[in-house]
């Protein structure tokens, strides 16, 4: 039989209280029963980075956390960072860092903890902390440079 | 795809922990920060019938400076390490490896603990654990016991741990101002697990050499310690000791790819070392 359990998180201010499968994984539950999709669902096993979203203050898988584990927490979506991350959508925009879109809500997550825990503009650095977030439409040069511009201030 | 169906509970203890560990019959499992073990749950490569989550349990995790050594709770995620000042100071070669540990988010929940008692051949933590000679404190019903890392991996996902016991605590002994220690890694894209690696630590108890992604298991060479021991610039010799060396191919390259680049690895981490 499958257990079950109450779980009760705030997700971008909001309490949302469900009883749930134990199984269900955080992104799963934000999508399905906090009916928020902008985190997406790509591999489910933490390599391609699409699920990335903010638990208590810290950037996570959420296809590696059960939704259970977060019981009590406070979760940041992508719906949520609001005027944090205003500037970098408008960068991602202005250099057309994005195809299909897929994986940019995870790509702005990885890139805003990058730019709020004080990330320098070189590329290779840039490179190197969101290489766990995969683009397939192979946006990269363009997304490094959205990420680059917002840390010269020039977005 | 998605995990198959269990049993979960999040103990407050670790008695508690031990004794649910010890119900056999329910096929459990113990989930640290989950970082392997969900991806290969939702692979339903692991199908545990009860999943025992050590998250709750606040005594697990922790870094405490010791006069001789720094203990480190076994639940502890690899971001409280690099922001340790006492991992900066007192295990350099800890700190060194940190940033090549998979990517941020993975480090903000993958823990200590759950690295070592997972023991893939290619993670950085096994390896660390063999070069810094650290001790694995490790608890089951019976009472405690330690486990030095010399004797803990024995193959791939393969450690002493005995069925129902788990890792408690880490501890690392403490480098002098006359330590050294070298880093280097391979791998195709920053954050992967490594082609091939090394760590090295020279002490005043001579060099420890450990490989990782090059066998099914981290693995000294002793052939390359004693060389250096004699002689710490004997780099030519010390990379042309890897022959004896027990390596294995993998998806990332064959037996003699990987003992070149186990060569590379070595020379790279001895030039990067002040001597």
């Amino acid at each position: 039989m499958t257990q079950t359990q109450d779980v009760s998180l705030t997700i971008n201010g909001e309490v949302i209280a469900r009883t749930i499968p134990v199984r269900q994984n955080l992104v799963d539950f934000i999508r399905t029963e906090a009916q928020l999709t902008g985190s997406h669902v790509g591999c489910e096993h933490g390599v391609c980075g699409a699920c990335t979203l903010e638990v208590d203050g810290q950037m996570v898988r959420g296809c590696l956390m059960l939704a259970v584990q977060a019981h009590g927490s406070a979760v940041t979506t992508i719906e949520g960072f609001g005027e944090r991350a205003a500037k970098l959508r408008a960068a991602f925009l202005a250099r057309n860092a994005l195809q299909c879109g897929y994986c940019t809500p995870g790509m702005l997550a990885s890139a805003l903890s990058y730019i709020e825990s004080g990330g320098s503009a070189d590329s290779d650095e840039i490179r190197a902390h969101i290489s766990g977030n995969y683009c397939r439409c192979t946006g990269y040069q363009a997304i490094v440079l959205a990420i680059s511009d917002v840390i010269k201030g020039q977005s | 795809m998605k995990a198959a169906d269990f049993d979960y509970e999040r103990p407050d203890d670790i008695d508690t922990a031990l004794a649910l560990l010890a119900q056999s019959d329910r096929d459990p499992a113990l989930l640290a920060g989950g970082q392997s073990l969900m991806p290969m749950m939702n692979f339903r490569m692991a199908q545990p019938g009860l999943l025992i989550d050590l998250g709750g349990i606040d005594r697990l995790r922790g870094i405490f400076s010791r006069p001789d050594h720094v203990g480190v709770g076994a639940m502890t995620p690899y971001c409280d390490l690099a922001a340790s000042e006492d991992i900066a100071t007192h295990v350099p070669l800890l700190a060194m490896a940190l940033p090549h540990i998979a990517h941020e988010a993975i480090r903000n929940r993958g823990t200590i603990g759950g690295s070592l008692a997972l023991a893939d051949p290619a993670a950085e933590l096994p390896a660390m654990a063999l070069a810094l000679d650290a001790i694995i404190h490790v608890q089951g019903l019976s009472g405690p016991r330690d486990i030095p890392a010399d004797d803990m991996f024995l193959g791939t996902y393969e450690t002493s741990l005995n069925e129902g016991e788990l890792i408690t605590a880490v501890s690392f002994p403490k480098a002098t101002d006359d330590d050294r220690f070298g880093f280097h890694e391979i791998t195709r894209r920053h954050g992967d697990y490594a082609m091939a690696g090394v760590a090295i630590s020279h002490t005043r108890s001579g060099h420890r050499i450990a490989f990782f992604g090059v066998s099914d298991r981290p693995m000294r060479s002793r052939t390359a310690e004693a060389i250096l021991d004699e002689n710490p610039t004997a780099t030519k010799a010390a990379c042309a000791a890897l022959d004896d060396l027990d390596i294995q191919g993998d998806l990332n390259g064959n037996e003699k790819t990987k003992r070149h680049l186990a060569g590379v690895t070595l020379r790279n981490a001895l030039s990067e070392m002040v001597q």
